[in-house]
């Protein structure tokens, strides 16, 4: 018997008297009979705080990928970044974990500017002018961003390169079935996108993902310039730490960015909850999906903040609107600014090039082993993928063994039809952020010696 | 009834601080000032010219703002400052369940051993989370009265679009074409916005005088092209669709199927199950009924659980347990594919699961009776001041209406709520559902105390008494706090969404 109710049993008969009823289950007489539970619950019976604890302690010990007992190499959008105890405090801070939705701008100021600075971070890190208040996570952030194109083309055939992370072009599949978009994966020839010989007419967007899921940084002149051609959006799924170093997405011509922010002050957390980041042109404001949040004024004049161009959203436009939206990832993008806050101009670049410092290192070392070689010959920033002579996964499970999470092998990561690579399960993706340490490469390098032996 | 009804406790009720403006961290950037501190390496630097050609090189880094700790510190302590939040204060807005939030659950969801571990970690390197998630899977099964669920989506509106792209593949799989969704008027907005994306049109059936489905109007709408319907039960304006027996079999009957919205849930948690009133599908609000923190805006989660004709197209991969006791990863035999880059809002999965092993089934019953004990009093307290849109008892949530308040004061709505916020309460939901004019919904969610209710009221009282006497100054609050009301139009119009608009 745990809970969190404040009610005494005597304030509850006053409350039930007040009303005319004699007991809690009167409240629910109205409901036929038939449809209420009569035998209760299945579940056992509620437990005290400490005692469910000791429950998650033991999922938590079960965990051998966690960071107290392994390092970790892997990537595949989900990295292991610095989160600085100041992050943590003032991103958990109960008014900004407690609160919702700004729909009274009076009394949510701290939410709504905190969101506006993250709007304005987005904005320059993606180089286009126009960023939205989140979505879920990279892969919705795509989803939506394939539909605004559809919505601006009034086009249903959408170019997707397969260097887009195999999850994301899952998803997309996946909502496609209800939208009907048709989606074309265009392959990957060693690691590179094939643009050549596709037809791009009739195209309502081209995706690419820059660096793309392998870690190559492509070229963007080509699909931009088919994008161009056919009258399509230009959509770059782009790696917001490496855009630190890397040039924009809107340098490169992007009518659309996405990305995945979890990079930025949000822990690997298995896998959510994450931080859509989604970016566009004024041209396309009005089919912006999601919240905005703009400055205005107050009666007396006074600088505020406000959820607006809310005539697209799906609480008015119902049916029509551009996106049915409506609970997005404000804490991350909270978490995203102050980290952002936290790194500074200087120390976003930071990050960036100690990563590529870190996994060339890497690199260079892992391919002098025999039976370790790249998996292709473009360049990568802070990710790589090797061809190893040894199914990736049974490497993976053997290192893991001394401490060390080797990185993702691709035939867990794609689809089974997927061609983007050839014979995945030989393949493993490998990640440098700015918390591994030379020495953490040495054991890695040591281990893959042994095991790919 | 008055306070002294009840005797003892403190009214919640918290005016904010925080009325100076807050530069933003942009203008309070200093060039050369900096928090960050990372790890030494022990690599030397190279450039990154070595790396890459020039055409993928930016020229200038990306400028963000430079602070030392201690402003980045004074700077969102102050912005939160300017913040209403559960933890401060009485949040009775309604179809939003802003009950409060345990720290245990934060505090499982801050742990270490789960939020470290990477999504792409092979099974057998993840036990103790697939273990979780198989538990929660379970256990909202249970809760639901359905056979299986997808852990994936990430919010409610996530879990409607599954929800409706499994009815679709559902349809599809009996090579059965169906090309409508029925929706009630009264119904969350998401709903339509969703059943679009799904590929199907809206018919909209309207409610009857009593704030229900119309069951004449419904049967009227169906046919042989409804692919199903989606309901809220208690719907929107708080009421239990009573007829929900009838309804279920009259769609079962033109072989549509019955989608269940769980905004709701918190009114029937442990009392009644979608699954026994009919329902083939249904999404859970996570950060609503199990308390998971709203976070400003999210994140959410918005599982779907379903019965047994449906589970073999529930998106994938999904943990489950092996025949040997250990856990692994499996795909539904004809899974509709993923709907989340990895494997949901992990996190909020296990906060949820928390607060459910906390409560149990004991706890979560009593979860909704005082809910809906809550909002009854509340609804009966009021009577002589906000009457309530359908004069009969409610659920979790009262829909009051300020109509006839409008036409005897000119007081609006509107008004009304924003005159609560100088009270020190959060705001109801107004304007919604469409179909009661002048609409202030009310959920005080049952972590309120009496006392808070009360003081509730009469601040309410207050409110309306001032109304009476002078509506004009209504239409101008609230007067205290951080803000007053804010030109929306001109945020609209001339719209500065970043930093730099203003240099555009």
């Amino acid at each position: 018997m745990a809970d969190y109710l404040p009610h005494t049993e005597s304030e509850v008969a006053e409350m039930l008297d007040f009303l005319g009823l004699s007991s809690l289950d009167d409240l629910f007489a109205h409901i036929p009979p038939a449809l209420r539970l009569a035998g209760g619950l299945g579940m056992s019976v509620g437990a005290s705080e400490p005692d469910v604890a000791a429950i998650f302690a033991r999922y938590g010990e079960a965990n051998a990928a966690r960071a107290a007992t392994m390092t970790c190499f892997a990537g595949a959008g989900a990295y292991d970044h610095e989160v600085p105890n100041v992050v943590r405090a003032l991103s958990s801070r109960s008014e900004f974990v407690t609160a919702y939705t700004p729909y009274q701008p009076e009394v949510a100021q701290g939410v709504l500017q905190a969101i506006f600075e993250y709007q304005t971070l987005v904005s320059r890190l993606s180089g286009l002018p126009i960023a939205n208040a989140s979505l879920y996570d990279g892969a919705s952030a795509l989803v939506e961003a394939l539909n605004m194109a559809a919505g601006a083309t009034k086009r249903s055939r959408i170019l997707v390169s397969s260097g887009v992370h195999p999850h994301w072009r899952a998803v997309a599949r996946t909502f496609a079935a209800g939208t009907g978009h048709e989606i074309i994966e265009v392959p990957l020839r060693d690691g590179v996108t094939d643009w050549a010989a596709l037809d791009a007419a009739s195209a309502a967007a081209v995706v690419v993902a820059y660096p793309n899921y392998l870690g190559v940084v492509e070229d963007l002149g080509a699909p931009r310039e088919l994008a161009r051609a056919a009258g399509a959006l230009f959509v770059v799924a782009g790696d917001p730490v490496g855009a630190g170093v890397l040039r924009s997405a809107g340098d490169w011509g992007a009518d659309v960015f996405v990305g995945e922010g979890q990079a930025f002050g949000t822990p690997l957390s298995f896998g959510g909850p994450y931080l859509g980041l989604f970016a566009c042109t004024l041209e396309q404001v009005r089919r912006l999906p999601g919240r905005i949040v703009g400055e205005t004024v107050d009666l007396n004049g006074r600088r505020s903040f406000v959820t607006t161009l809310r005539a697209r959203e799906q609480d008015i436009r119902r049916e029509k609107a551009t996106s049915n939206v409506c609970t997005n990832q404000t804490l991350m993008a909270v978490a995203a600014a102050i980290q952002l806050g936290w790194l500074g101009t200087s120390g976003l670049a930071e990050i960036a090039r100690r990563g590529a410092v870190g996994a060339h290192h890497l690199f260079e070392e892992l391919v002098q082993i025999p039976g370790v070689s790249a998996a292709n010959s473009q360049p990568f920033l802070r990710e790589f993928a090797l061809r190893l002579r040894r199914p990736a996964a049974e490497v993976i499970a053997d290192m893991a063994g001394s401490g060390v999470l080797a990185g993702v092998a691709l035939d867990a990561l794609v689809e089974p039809d997927d061609e983007s690579v050839e014979d995945p399960s030989r393949v493993l993706l490998v990640a440098v952020t700015e918390r591994r340490t030379r020495e953490e490469m040495d054991r890695y390098v040591e281990l893959m010696r042994k095991v790919v032996a | 009834m008055t306070s002294e009804g009840f005797a003892g406790g403190r009214a919640a009720s918290a005016p904010l601080m925080g009325h100076e403006t807050e530069p933003t961290m942009f203008e309070l950037s200093v060039p050369g000032r900096s928090a960050v501190q990372l790890r030494t390496t022990g690599l030397a630097e190279r450039p990154m010219s070595e790396f890459l050609g020039p055409e993928h090189l930016r020229d200038t880094p990306v400028v963000l703002a430079n602070l030392s700790e201690r402003d980045l510190v004074g700077h969102f302590t102050r912005l939160s400052a300017r913040q209403f939040s559960v933890d401060l204060g009485a949040y009775p807005l309604g179809s939003c369940t802003m009950k409060y939030n345990p720290k245990f659950c934060d505090a499982v969801a801050g742990d270490p051993a789960l939020n470290s571990v990477h999504p792409g970690a092979p099974a057998a390197l993840s036990q103790g989370w697939l273990e979780l998630l198989v538990s929660l899977e379970e256990k909202l099964c249970d809760i639901t009265g359905m056979a299986a669920a997808t852990l994936q989506p990430a919010a409610g509106a996530a879990g409607e679009l599954t929800g409706l792209l499994l009815m679709r593949a559902y349809h599809a799989s009996r090579s059965d074409v169906r090309r409508r969704v029925i929706i009630p008027d009264s119904a969350h907005g998401t709903n339509p916005a969703s059943v679009t994306l799904g590929g199907y049109e809206v018919t909209t059936v309207p409610s009857n005088e009593r704030g229900l489905v119309d069951l004449d109007a419904l049967r009227a709408a169906l046919g042989p092209d409804v692919a199903g319907i989606m309901l809220t039960n208690p719907n929107t304006v708080g009421l239990f669709e009573e007829e929900i027996e009838e309804i279920a079999a009259a769609v079962h009957e033109v072989g549509g199927l019955l989608y269940y919205d769980g905004a709701n849930l918190n009114a029937i948690v442990g009392v009644v199950r979608p699954g026994d009133m009919g329902f083939d599908i249904v999404h859970m609000n996570l950060h609503k009924t199990f308390a998971t923190p709203h976070g400003g805006g999210g994140p959410g989660a918005g599982p779907v659980a379903v019965s047994a004709r449906l589970a073999d197209f529930l998106p994938g991969p999904k943990a489950a347990r092996a025949a040997d006791g250990t856990f692994e990863w499996r795909r539904p035999a004809r899974s509709i594919g993923r709907v989340h880059g990895w494997h949901g809002n992990a996190l909020v999965l296990a906060r949820a699961l928390a607060y459910i092993d906390v409560h149990g089934a004991d706890g979560l019953p009593r979860v909704a009776q005082h809910a809906v004990l809550n909002a009854n009093w509340l609804r009966q307290r009021l009577r002589e001041v906000l009457p309530a849109a359908y004069d009969r008892p409610c659920m979790h949530e009262a829909v009051l209406t300020a109509s006839s308040l409008k036409a005897e004061t000119g007081a609006r709505g509107l008004d009304v709520a924003k005159a609560l916020l100088d009270e020190g309460f959060h705001a109801p939901t107004v304007y919604f559902p469409l179909i009661v004019d002048e609409a202030l919904m009310f959920e005080p969610t049952e972590t309120e105390s009496p006392q808070t209710l009360e003081a509730l009221a009469q601040a309410l009282e207050r409110i309306v008494a001032q109304a009476r006497q002078d509506a004009q100054i209504l239409q101008h609050a609230p007067y205290h706090t951080p803000v007053s009301r804010v030109d929306e139009a001109r945020a609209a119009r001339q719209l500065v969404s970043t930093e730099d608009a203003a240099l555009r």
